[in-house]
Formats: C-alpha cells, sequence, structure tokens
C-alpha cells in the first residue's frame, strides 16, 4: 500500500521511548557515551527506559552500578574529566541527595576551582515529581534547587521533541547538565517525527500563544497549565502558556516579552513555594518587567508539607488544573 | 616495558635526589607558613610537614600517562608531580598566574599538563573520581594508573567505601594511598574507628593491600614499586597505607588541644626527612657540603617562587564570573 511521505515519517511514541531512542542514539553516535546507575541494565531500567539497551550495547556501556549514588556520580564526574561522555542516571531526585556532594562540590565547581583546566562533560538523568503516591521520599521536585547551583545546566523536558531531543545537545556541552524527567510523563505518548533530532536547550518555549496572562512553567506541570488555558479559553480568557525548559540557565527574554505582551503572570512550579524556582522568576519578573504589570505576579507550588502517600491528599498537594485556572483569574480581578 | 622492577635503587644519587625532594617540600611549606602569618597567603593552609616520605615516595614512579588525585593537603605532591614551585606559590597568593589562575588557593592546586587532577578538599570526595578516571582509562584501552591519595579520615566516610568496591567490582587500575597521620583534624583514629587496621578494610573489597613504615621514604617507594608493578600486571586496585604523622597543626587555625606535646616531639625524631639523612650520614653518603649544597638549591628556588608570586598579576574583578561554563572559540 502506498504511503504518504507524512505517514511516514511520523511515528507514535511515548516519552518513555523517546527518551530510550535518544540514549540509544547517542551511544550509537559517540563511542565516549555511556549509561550508568542502578538497574539500568538487567532490570531495564526502574521506569523501563533502559530496557533492551543491554542486549544491544552491552554491559560496558549500559553499566550497572551497586547502590553508591555518590560513588558512581563521582565517577562519571571523573570519567569526564578524562574524556568520556557519561549518561548517569539516578532513580529518583530524592535519591540524587545521596550525590549531591559530588554533583555541586566536584562537577559543578571543578572547572572554575581548576583555573578552567578541566571540565566534566556529564549528564545526569533522574526523575522528579509526584502523582504515583509513591510518598514522601520518592516524589519530590527539588529541581528548583539544582537550579541554584552555579555551574551546571538544569533541564526539564516536558514534550516529546524535547524527551527525543534533548539529551545529545546536553553530551555536546562541555559542562555538566542535569535531565529531570517527570514521572507523570513516561507514559504519554503521542507523534514525534521519526527523523526528530537535536533540539537547543537554551530557550524557552511559547507553547500556546495568548494575549491575556502569562502562564509560565515546566516538566509535568505544563499539561496541567495548557488544560488550564483551554479551560480559561472558555470563559474568554487568553492564556499564553511558556515552557520554560530550561531551569538553569533560565531564558529570560522570552518570559520577559511574554509578560511586556500580557502585562499578567502566574508561574506553576511543583517546588515548594518558600524559596522556589517560582520565587526566582516572580523576582525577576519584578526586576525587569514591573512598571508594565497590571496585577501582581501569582503562583501555582506544592504545598509545604512533604508529599503525602493517599491520592487525594498527594493531589491536593500539588498544583491542579484548577489551581492554575483560579489563580489565573484571580490575576485578572476576575476570581 | 613492563614497568620499574621491584626493587628499591638504593644508589648514593637516588637516595640524594630523595632526600631533596623532601627537604624541598618541607621548606616550601616553611615559607607558606611564614608568609601566612604574614597574611601574604590566606583562607586555609595544611601543611604537609612530616608526611613527605609519602608523595616522595611515589609520585616519582609514575609514567607522564598515570593520573594522580590529591586532598587539600596537596602541597607535596604538586611539587613532586612537577607543578612548578612558582606556580604553585602563585596559586596560594591567589594570583592568576598560579596554576589554578589564583581561584583554587592552597587546597585546589590543578595542573592539566601533569595530569593533576586536583586538591580536593571535600574528605572522601576524590575518591569517586579517581574511580572515574581509571573507569575512563579502561574503556579506552588506555595504560595508565590513577593514583588517589587520601587520609585517614577518609575512611569513615561513605565515599571511601563505595569507591573501593566499585574499583574492585570493575577491576580498575587505582592505587589508593591512604597517608594516616592518625588524626582527622583532633579526631585520633581510635576514637572514631572499630576497627583502626585500615589496610584490613582493603581487603574485605577483595583489594589486595599493605601498610609501609610511611616515615621511611624508602621503605614507601618499595612497596609503591610493588603496587604500581601489580597494577600493571593486573589491571586491578592496589591498596596502600602508609603510617605517618602530621607535626605541626591540621591548620593554621589549629591550636592542637587534641595531642602532647610529647608525642609530637617523639614522632618527630621519626621524621622522614631526620631519618633519611642519619642513615646516609650514618653510611657515609652524604657530606655535609651536599646537605647544605641541597638547602641552598632549594633555598634558592622558594625565594624565586616567592618574588614571581609576588609580581604576578591579580585576576582582574571584571572576570570574576568566567570559568563557571565553558566559553566558546576559548
Amino acid at each position: 500500500m502506498a504511503q504518504t511521505a507524512a505517514q511516514e515519517d511520523v511515528v507514535e511514541i511515548s516519552y518513555r521511548e523517546a527518551v530510550r531512542e535518544a540514549i540509544r542514539d547517542a551511544l550509537k553516535r559517540d563511542q565516549r557515551v555511556f549509561l550508568m546507575g542502578e538497574d539500568v541494565g538487567r532490570y531495564g531500567g526502574c521506569y523501563a527506559v533502559s530496557k533492551g539497551l543491554l542486549a544491544e550495547f552491552g554491559p560496558d556501556r549500559i553499566r550497572d552500578t551497586p547502590l553508591s549514588e555518590s560513588g558512581f556520580t563521582g565517577a562519571g564526574v571523573g570519567a569526564a574529566m578524562a574524556g568520556m561522555r557519561p549518561i548517569v542516571e539516578l532513580m529518583t531526585v530524592n535519591f540524587s541527595l545521596l550525590a549531591l556532594d559530588q554533583i555541586l562540590n566536584s562537577a559543578a565547581t571543578i572547572r572554575h576551582m581548576s583555573g578552567n583546566q578541566f571540565g566534566v562533560p556529564l549528564v545526569i538523568r533522574m526523575a522528579t515529581g509526584a502523582g504515583r503516591q509513591l510518598a514522601a521520599q520518592h516524589s519530590h521536585s527539588l529541581e528548583g534547587w539544582y537550579a541554584h547551583i552555579p555551574g551546571i545546566k538544569v533541564l526539564a523536558p516536558a514534550t516529546l521533541e524535547d524527551a527525543r531531543g534533548m539529551l545529545w545537545t546536553a553530551l555536546e556541552d562541555p559542562d555538566p547538565v542535569l535531565i529531570f524527567e517527570n514521572v507523570m510523563l513516561y507514559n504519554m505518548t503521542g507523534r514525534l517525527a521519526a527523523n526528530a533530532e537535536s533540539v537547543d536547550i537554551a530557550r524557552a518555549a511559547v507553547r500556546r500563544p495568548g494575549q491575556d496572562i502569562s502562564l509560565i512553567t515546566y516538566g509535568g506541570s505544563l499539561w496541567k497549565t495548557l488544560e488550564a488555558a483551554s479551560t480559561l479559553a472558555t470563559e474568554n480568557i487568553d492564556a499564553e502558556v511558556i515552557d520554560l525548559r530550561s531551569l538553569r540557565p533560565l531564558d529570560d527574554a522570552t518570559i520577559i516579552a511574554s509578560v511586556n505582551k500580557t502585562r499578567r503572570a502566574v508561574i506553576v512550579d511543583e517546588g515548594w513555594r518558600s524559596g522556589s524556582l517560582a520565587a526566582e522568576i516572580g523576582m525577576r519578573i519584578v526586576e525587569q518587567a514591573f512598571w508594565e504589570l497590571d496585577a501582581p505576579v501569582g503562583r501555582v507550588c506544592s504545598e509545604e508539607v512533604p508529599i503525602p502517600y493517599p491520592r487525594h491528599l498527594e493531589q491536593a498537594a500539588i498544583p491542579d488544573v484548577a489551581k492554575i485556572a483560579a489563580a489565573a483569574k484571580a490575576a485578572l480581578g476576575r476570581a | 616495558m613492563s614497568g620499574p622492577p621491584d626493587k628499591p635503587r638504593l644508589s648514593r644519587t637516588h637516595m640524594l635526589d630523595l632526600l631533596k625532594q623532601m627537604i624541598r617540600i618541607r621548606l616550601f611549606e616553611d615559607k607558606c607558613a611564614e608568609l601566612y602569618t604574614q597574611e601574604k597567603i590566606r583562607g586555609f593552609l595544611h601543611l604537609y610537614d612530616g608526611e613527605e616520605a609519602v608523595a616522595v615516595g611515589v609520585i616519582p614512579l609514575l609514567t607522564k600517562d598515570d593520573r594522580v588525585v590529591a586532598t587539600y593537603r596537596e602541597h607535596g605532591h604538586a611539587l613532586v608531580r612537577g607543578i612548578s614551585m612558582k606556580s604553585a606559590m602563585a596559586e596560594m597568593y591567589g594570583k592568576r598566574d598560579g596554576c589554578s589562575r589564583g581561584r583554587g588557593g592552597s587546597m585546589h592546586l590543578f595542573d592539566r599538563a601533569t595530569n593533576f587532577y586536583g586538591g580536593n578538599a571535600i574528605v572522601g570526595g576524590g575518591l569517586p573520581l579517581a574511580v572515574g578516571l581509571a573507569l575512563a582509562g579502561r574503556m579506552r584501552a588506555e595504560k595508565n594508573i590513577t593514583v588517589c591519595f587520601f587520609g585517614e579520615g577518609a575512611v569513615a566516610e561513605g565515599e571511601f567505601h563505595e569507591s573501593l568496591n566499585l574499583a574492585a567490582l570493575w577491576e580498575l587500575p587505582v592505587l589508593f594511598v591512604c597517608e594516616n597521620n592518625l588524626y582527622a583534624m583532633g579526631t585520633a583514629l581510635a576514637i572514631s574507628e572499630a576497627e583502626t587496621d585500615i589496610h584490613a578494610k582493603a581487603a574485605c573489597y577483595r583489594i589486595a593491600s599493605e601498610v609501609v613504615d610511611g616515615m621511611d621514604v624508602v621503605a614507601v617507594e618499595a612497596a609503591a614499586r610493588r603496587a604500581l608493578q601489580t597494577i600493571r600486571e593486573t589491571g586491578k586496585p592496589y591498596f596502600l597505607e602508609c603510617r605517618t604523622y602530621r607535626f605541626r597543626a591540621h591548620s593554621m587555625f589549629d591550636a592542637q588541644l587534641y595531642r602532647d606535646k610529647a608525642e609530637v616531639e617523639m614522632w618527630r625524631k621519626k621524621g622522614p626527612i631526620e631519618r633519611l639523612r642519619a642513615w646516609l650520614e650514618a653510611n657515609h653518603m652524604i657530606h655535609p657540603d651536599e646537605l647544605a649544597q641541597i638547602n641552598a638549591e632549594v633555598g634558592a628556588e622558594i625565594a624565586e617562587a616567592v618574588a614571581f608570586a609576588e609580581a604576578a598579576s591579580w585576576e582582574p574583578v571584571e572576570d570574576l564570573t568566567r570559568f563557571v561554563y565553558a566559553e566558546a572559540g576559548r
């Protein structure tokens, strides 16, 4: 049966598969690339991202590690300094805290501390976020913390294109890059160009253009925010939705251009409110666009509580569509 | 070539060279302490005084391609590895001409040219790096060895255990050198470890290990030869515990309330420089003029290094935020 070019060029794919394709592609393109982490090989990855890769690339390049987050993350730093391009997988952001010494004290500092003699071209991937009822030690969103640290870059791919495309760009970067994959996105499916390639990791993206208010978000909250924007549209509120994509560096230009246009902003961030990335973005808006604002900047963040287990409490703790829509209407004086 | 033979070279020239290298570190650091009191050097300053035999016994045996990871007490290692005294001193001053452009200071001497992967000031933090450096070497079928120096205080850190296990599990060519000076800052080994025989811990990870008198540079060198030879043959890690002692305070802020002066004096008598010099004298292998000449040569090198550091320039404040990330086109 004859197919049109368009049909041939698009595949149905999940976010999980998109990440896997990105890893596979990187392993094929560059012999220096290898994947290292807990259960990435024989088990196939805690979230099944690396399933099948061990058979294809062997145990040297799909390297199962003991439960030694600091040890193997530090080994990734050392291997990167010596010319390899490691991808370190940490099962969840909560476990990454066991490797924080190597991320902050080694990876983020060595270029500066060595007077630019050594760089750390390392990629660290990890799962983040709530929604799977995994309770208070597997559900947090600490990417805002990591975005505090000079010397690393922090990415939050929210779309299939970014899940597929950010990894290679991150591997080509001469400095350490952390990639946060929201656990609620792994099963998300959609259509992606079969020849999808690398994407930039520096710019925010306007996912929905609008005139009345800027909704600024990233990661798993993007889809809730887009849904909230659809709800608002039924009430004649035309919201613009910005996907930050990169949490460090932040793309101030895209944020401020949007706010200058809409004159109102709400930031949606699954991190806790106090000391959050949302606070940083809000402050940048105040610093750079205060006189353009027609309303106070609003925020929808997680409640100040360790994420609880039961579904109703877990959902109440994190941003949802209703809260986002309500915050937007409040900023428009239509609460 | 299968590497250096497992025999110490007891030639007079070699012994005098070992003596000179140790004296070079000692006198350099004596000058650093003096400059610290003059506030030319600031921050933390951790002196290697008493432990010189370890770096001098191990590092000269390495090839150019081998890699070194050290701690915040790394001036001696840096000098023996070949970082010039000038650039080390300028780094202590915080000058742009220092080996880390002045951004690291005493605790963070780095040098790409000699594969010197730093002064790491998180106790235990260098061990995972060493594992990774060796892993990269292994994956690229290189022949180099990574040597990782750390104090006995690091043994209490989880990173020590994680790293030994990884190096053994993945059969990586790492020489772990524990500089056991008996005190982690002010905490004696005996009150911080249930098992104080550190080299025995390595055996739990199936790593070949031995303990050596770290005050005897000839013994350290002989043990390091054996260790490096074994690593080059097997590709597997090796663990060397060097029992030594720190004559001076942990850093310049340390009042040393935790140990007796008599204990320090007792160890001073066993010092590595004292010991080698006495042995050379007893065997009529050194003439007083030669010792005077060593002191004079080292003294001249130090004077030059200080003059260089004094004259060196500061990094302009406009460049403060450089080298946080790589710069395009540089």
